[in-house]
């Protein structure tokens, strides 16, 4: 009973049968709340730590207001991963804004927009295990991030 | 906020987060995440209320506040920027550990001109005590 009660549970965060995507589109202020709730509770069942789930609806908030305030609309889908035992959060935003011409500057910690935007993005990379910019001016911004739990 | 459309008006008043005067403190308890118009608002709000009258302290309660991303962060040390130039110092109280790890980890960091204290209780009495020392100064 127990055993399968902790399978369905293991289930839940490697890749079981309910192992779904949250895809969320973001064209709203009040979608940056329901994405960083999705994140939150999502880290919560994956058992991720009070200070790792923070992290990561910290980390999904910036990314979701980058979307917001860069590219007027997007989308931040979640997924359950595992690797070599640990298992984790994929985020993925997605966007067809403008575009970030100077990725590299902004990820050194050399820049922040006159509204400190660039900090959003820096904390991001900063908050989680992995994280990766594809972008080219013009063409939309995508960034993967995922955080493991420990 | 500046609108010209009442209805807009009016769901913005129904969010506000309460600006609480208690002797000569302000206190503002943040409940949950702020909506950014819900942040600007209370920028305003707070503002307006240091004008009235002379307050000694604001007090920023966030202990119900589960999660502070870099947007929220600057409003907030943009209130206790302008709280200061109104004469008026700030203190952040009851920050969840969990959100000072994300913020370190961030390297977002409070002004100088913040002050922080475990809880409210804490902030008040540091008000207070900072309040006499300057009516000794002006007295002396």
């Amino acid at each position: 009973m127990i055993r399968s009660i902790n399978k369905a549970l293991l289930d839940q965060c490697t890749g079981g049968a309910q192992n779904k995507d949250e895809r969320m589109p973001i064209t709203t202020e009040n979608d940056i709340s329901v994405a960083r709730d999705a994140a939150m509770r999502m880290a919560q069942e994956c058992k991720f730590t009070l200070a790792d789930s923070t992290s990561m609806a910290t980390a999904v908030s910036e990314l979701a207001r980058n979307i917001l305030h860069y590219a007027m609309e997007g989308t931040i889908v979640l997924s359950r991963v595992s690797e070599s035992g640990r298992n984790g959060i994929k985020v993925t935003a997605v966007d067809s804004g403008p575009g970030i011409e100077n990725i590299d500057e902004i990820l050194s910690g050399g820049y922040t927009s006159k509204t400190g935007m660039g900090l959003g993005l820096l904390g991001t990379k900063r908050l989680m295990d992995q994280f990766q910019v594809d972008s080219t001016a013009g063409n939309g911004t995508k960034v993967t991030a995922i955080k493991y739990g420990r | 906020m500046k609108s010209h459309n009442p209805q807009l008006g009016y769901a913005l008043e129904e969010n506000r987060v309460p600006v609480v005067r208690l002797k000569n403190c302000l206190i503002v308890s943040i409940q949950g995440t702020l909506h950014d118009r819900q942040a600007l608002q209370l920028q305003q709000d707070i503002l307006a209320e240091t004008k009235h009258d002379r307050s000694a302290g604001l007090i920023l309660d966030i202990s119900a506040v589960p999660i502070l991303d870099s947007y929220l962060t600057r409003v907030l040390n943009n209130i206790a920027r302008e709280a200061q130039l109104m004469g008026t110092r700030s203190a952040i109280v009851g920050m969840r550990p969990a959100i000072a790890i994300a913020l370190v980890t961030m390297g977002l960091e409070f002004g100088a001109n913040i002050e922080t204290a475990l809880n409210l209780d804490a902030a008040l009495e540091l008000m207070a005590r900072s309040d006499s020392d300057e009516q000794r100064e002006i007295d002396s």
